[in-house]
């Protein structure tokens, strides 16, 4: 067991872990943070996608150890409050049908916004490529790209 | 934007609006509830041992080392277990006299495909379990296995020797013995004499479902009702099963589907991982579950398609269709599952799909196989039927010389000619090929691509246009439950609707059917709240729990606005008829006088009228109402749909061929889909992309595929090659409606046509795009490696050229089973 110290959406935990949990792990297992789910075991799928100190990463490709000292955000903590005050990226994925079953859109929606992050103004290539490590079997891309974008036009970043 | 083409009428404020999901709101912010996230006191962790081998005797299993691990509780065999765990049900034998193998969730003597599980590990933990199973120590005695479909067929190795075969049932249907057409062989000999025949053998590649969210199931025995949570379309249908082969009464099982993250037919199955979850959990008397790894997901959640098809059409010389003959084999893997064998028969009256074909002939064999066993996949046996009858028509087209769209045209039923008796015996109510496939020629651009692709043709562009045309019906909304008991079918195809009035002036829907992403709650909540004349957001859809729900046959074969919206519908209705006398009581008035708008009852001819929420207050006090009624407005109805629904649509790609590399690129695909009256066109939009990137997915990329041994060697997303957001592109999407006359809202199916169409329209693109190399076909899915060979050989584009593997890593010397072998 090792004892990690960790922020996760914005409160301060300490755990012992076994060496080998995984971040993903960890959040669902022993923080209850089920927000973010699993969805392979190749890190193919990105369901499980958080930020790490602000950077995208998929979360069962990282140690729970490897967070020691991290900030983490998950989903639950995107937003300010769980009913009000919805992140941008949130909000477009509702307005533009980006999500129908939902599994795969914690993940797709952390990757959006990171993606926003880096690049405010994406073209429909940008965002099809910078989505292309989370997978999605429900909605074909098509209403994502446009909630990428829908967002992005929101944020002042496109015309 | 997807837009109507018939504006909804005012008095229908709800139907037709792009209404935002409800159910987004927790699936945005993460407040989910899917089976996996269900944690209870003690509840304890299974982790499945499953055999390496595709057919093989168990000559030991040795477990006291796993059961010695670290906080493991037990380890349980098959014969631990014996008849306690219950048995897998087949509900649809396609014949009475339909061979099918024992299915027991856990054998104990022998496996019959790779996955199959021999032990189950119990501890504390996910993970410890896991540990535990590396421990068991199984000894296997390896016996031939039957893995190549067409060798299976043959009976050169048995998958169960003791059943003396591997044919399990054959199915027929005949135009002349039914009386609804004439004699195929005919029909087809007269054209070899003096008209035109084609001959092809197409292959439906094996693919696996792939719903995000791994099956899970959790089994809580600690009260009087045994709860099992189960990531499954079907809770209605697993409880029953349940109950009906483990003894257990049916009054003591709830199912419950919460959240469930995707289907498409892959969680239309009762699996051996929930019985043997369930038969632990009350051996134990603790609360158990069971989540697969995404490895074991691709491995043994059933696969779908795996057919060949053998396809012979007969036209006169002027392109008028005579006679279809289709002959196929049916992989069913290592046992008949669920509705396994009865999918290829969804697709046995949708082969001669639009065209007038006077006389028509459908044969099915079914076969096992120690493969993974096949079931519904987003479409069932009509996205067979659609691509081979498509892929022939663009055949025809090409023999004659004519444009693809002109054969169509030349053979379809007018929109004059509805309703139309096709000679498989199916009347379909309504359509307007005509209209639809104008829309869409035009959105495409049809003349301008094809006049492109004569300038690359001509000046010998390396890559080169194809243009795919793909002008599909399908059947749907199952079904009519006389008919499903005439196809021998286990079950009706009725649906269930509840609506409940509640005093606040909330209205509570109950439906039988058990969304997994389509958006019942936000459709049906339009549908209530129009027909009620109640606010949208006051009404809420209840679903997928069998104690809420407790009748209902769930969500599969683009049934649930069809059937079960109807059902809804009739139930609203009830409420209305059920108000009137309570409302002519409340205002002193005849019930004759009493008529109902808008939400509300009035007096005719007069302003006096109450609201009907008001009278579910007032039955709800039950202070004053009349004699001899009751004090309640809640109704309910069970639907029984009287035929089929058959939405349509004509379906064009546009694709780009890259001669040098064999790499396919998607220029432009349009469709217009003909569905009838459009709930909440956003939602309909939805349903339409995600349909058209799997059908495309099948098409291009997905094939599950099997080494010589019967080891899946696609069994993983990264050998599964489930398309990307960079692989894909954005359509264009637009509707024409026929409303359907046989439900009052005019609906049509839409959950499954984007696949059903978009298959043969994408491959007719890539053979189109270099037909004049002399390919007329390339075996599915299309791979560069595929189209090159199929450019390169000359010809051949069909089996013989392409490599039998869709996986180039694997080498075919050392033998692959796939499409070509």
């Amino acid at each position: 067991m090792a004892r990690i110290n960790l922020t996760v959406d914005g409160a301060s935990v300490s755990d012992d872990v076994e060496p080998r949990m995984l971040l993903v792990q960890y959040l669902r297992e022993k923080l209850g943070k089920t927000g973010t789910v699993i969805g392979c075991d190749t890190s193919n799928c990105g369901a499980c996608t958080v930020h790490l100190d602000g950077t995208s990463v998929k979360s069962c490709n990282v140690l729970a150890v490897q967070a020691e000292g991290c900030e983490v955000t998950t989903i639950e903590g995107l937003a300010d409050t769980v009913d009000t005050d919805l992140h941008q990226v949130q909000e477009s994925f509702r307005e533009c049908h980006g999500l129908q079953c939902g599994f795969c859109t914690p993940g797709m929606i952390m990757q959006s916004v990171d993606l926003l992050k880096e690049n405010p103004n994406p073209s429909e290539e940008e965002i099809r490529l910078g989505l292309e490590g989370n997978l999605c079997r429900c909605t074909g891309y098509h209403n994502i790209v446009k909630a990428v974008q829908h967002a992005a036009t929101a944020a002042g970043g496109a015309q | 934007m997807t837009t109507l083409q018939d504006p909804p009428v005012e008095s229908s404020p709800e139907i037709g609006r792009e209404r935002r999901r409800k159910e987004d709101q927790r699936l945005i912010t993460g407040r989910t509830r899917w089976t996996d996230n269900i944690v209870l006191p003690g509840m304890l962790h299974l982790a499945m041992v499953r055999s390496p081998f595709a057919h093989a005797t168990i000559s030991s299993i040795d477990t006291t080392e796993a059961k010695a691990s670290r906080n493991v509780v037990t380890v349980l065999t098959g014969a631990d277990l014996g008849e306690s765990q219950g048995t897998l049900i087949n509900a649809w034998a396609i014949t009475t006299d339909q061979v099918a193998p024992a299915h027991p969730p856990m054998p104990s003597d022998r496996v019959s495909f790779a996955g199959e599980i021999v032990a189950v590990v119990v501890a504390r933990t996910a993970a410890e379990a896991r540990d535990a199973a590396e421990l068991v120590d199984v000894e296997y005695d390896e016996l031939p296995a039957a893995i190549d479909l067409k060798a299976a067929a043959n009976d050169e190795v048995l998958a169960h020797p003791d059943l003396g075969t591997n044919k399990s049932a054959f199915w027929k249907f005949d135009s002349a013995e039914a009386g609804t057409g004439g004699d195929v062989d005919a029909a087809i000999e007269k054209a070899r004499g003096d008209g035109i025949v084609i001959e092809r053998e197409y292959r439906q590649q094996r693919l696996i479902p792939a719903f995000m969210e791994p099956r899970s199931t959790v089994v809580d025995p600690t009260g009087e009702q045994i709860t099992m949570w189960s990531a499954t379309q079907i809770p209605h249908i697993l409880r029953f099963a349940l109950a009906a082969t483990t003894g257990v009464p049916e009054s003591k099982i709830r199912v419950i589907a919460p959240d469930v993250g995707g289907g498409f037919g892959g969680k239309l199955q009762t699996t051996p991982e929930e019985w043997l979850t369930f038969c632990i959990a009350n051996r134990l008397g603790k609360p158990v579950k069971y989540t697969e790894t995404r490895s074991e997901s691709l491995m043994v959640a059933h696969h779908g398609r795996d057919q060949w098809q053998k396809l012979t059409m007969s036209a006169e010389k002027d392109g008028t269709v005579t006679g279809l003959k289709v002959e196929l084999l049916a992989d069913l893997g290592s046992h008949v599952s669920l509705v396994g064998g009865g999918v290829p028969v969804l697709g046995a009256f949708m082969f001669n799909a639009i065209y007038k074909f006077p006389a028509y002939q459908f044969n099915c064999q079914t076969v096992l196989t120690n493969k993974t066993w096949t079931d519904a996949y987003r479409g069932a046996g009509r996205p067979e039927a659609t691509f081979a009858i498509e892929r022939l028509m663009t055949e025809l087209a090409a023999e004659l010389d004519v444009d693809p769209i002109e054969i169509r045209r030349k053979n379809w039923i007018t929109h004059e000619e509805f309703p139309f008796m096709s000679v498989a015996g199916l009347e379909y109510d309504t359509g307007n090929y005509e209209a639809a496939t104008d829309k869409a020629l035009e959105m495409f651009g049809y003349d301008d691509l094809r006049a492109e692709q004569k300038r690359r043709r001509d000046a010998g562009d390396p890559i080169q246009l194809g243009i795919g045309v793909s002008t599909f019906t399908e059947m749907c909304g199952l079904a009519p439950s006389r008919v499903l008991g005439q196809l021998n079918y286990g079950a009706g195809g009725w649906e269930h609707a509840a609506v409940r009035m509640l005093a606040t002036g909330k209205v509570e829907v109950v439906t039988g059917a058990s969304a997994h992403g389509q958006g019942h709650e936000t459709a049906f909540s339009q549908i209530v709240a129009d027909r009620l004349g109640v606010p949208f957001e006051d009404v809420e859809v209840l679903h997928g729990d069998t104690q809420t729900s407790p009748r209902g046959l769930d969500t599969y074969g683009s049934r649930s606005l069809v059937v079960g919206g109807e059902a809804l519908v009739r139930a609203a209705d009830k409420v209305i008829e059920k108000a009137k006398p309570i409302a002519a009581h409340l205002l002193e008035a005849s019930v004759d006088d009493i008529e109902f708008a808008d939400g509300r009852l009035s007096v005719r001819g007069t302003d006096q009228g109450v609201a009907i929420t008001e009278v579910a207050a007032a039955v709800f006090a039950a202070h004053d109402y009349p004699e001899g009624i009751e004090p309640s407005i809640d109704s309910e109805a069970t639907y029984d749909p009287v035929n089929f629904n058959y939405p349509h649509g004509t379906h064009l790609c546009a694709m780009e061929v890259d001669t040098e590399t064999g790499g396919v690129k998607i220029r432009k695909y349009v469709c217009v889909d003909d569905i009838g009256t459009i709930i909440n066109p956003m939602i309909v939009a939805g349903q339409v992309h995600g349909g058209l990137v799997q059908g495309i997915a099948q098409a291009l990329w997905e094939e599950a595929v099997y080494d010589d041994a019967g080891t899946l060697v696609s069994g993983s997303f990264v050998d599964y090659l489930l398309p990307t957001a960079a692989d894909t592109l954005s359509f264009d999407v637009d509707h024409t409606s026929s409303p359907s006359i046989t439900n009052t809202l005019g609906t049509k199916g839409v959950g499954e046509a984007g696949t059903i169409a978009s298959t043969p329209a994408v491959v007719n693109a890539v053979v189109d795009a270099i037909r004049h190399f002399g390919v007329d076909d390339v075996t599915m899915p299309c791979t560069p490696e595929r189209v090159w060979k199929a450019i390169h050989s000359r010809g051949g584009g069909g089996e013989a050229a392409t490599e039998g593997a869709a996986a180039p890593h694997f080498d075919a010397a050392e033998g692959t089973e796939g499409a070509g072998a």
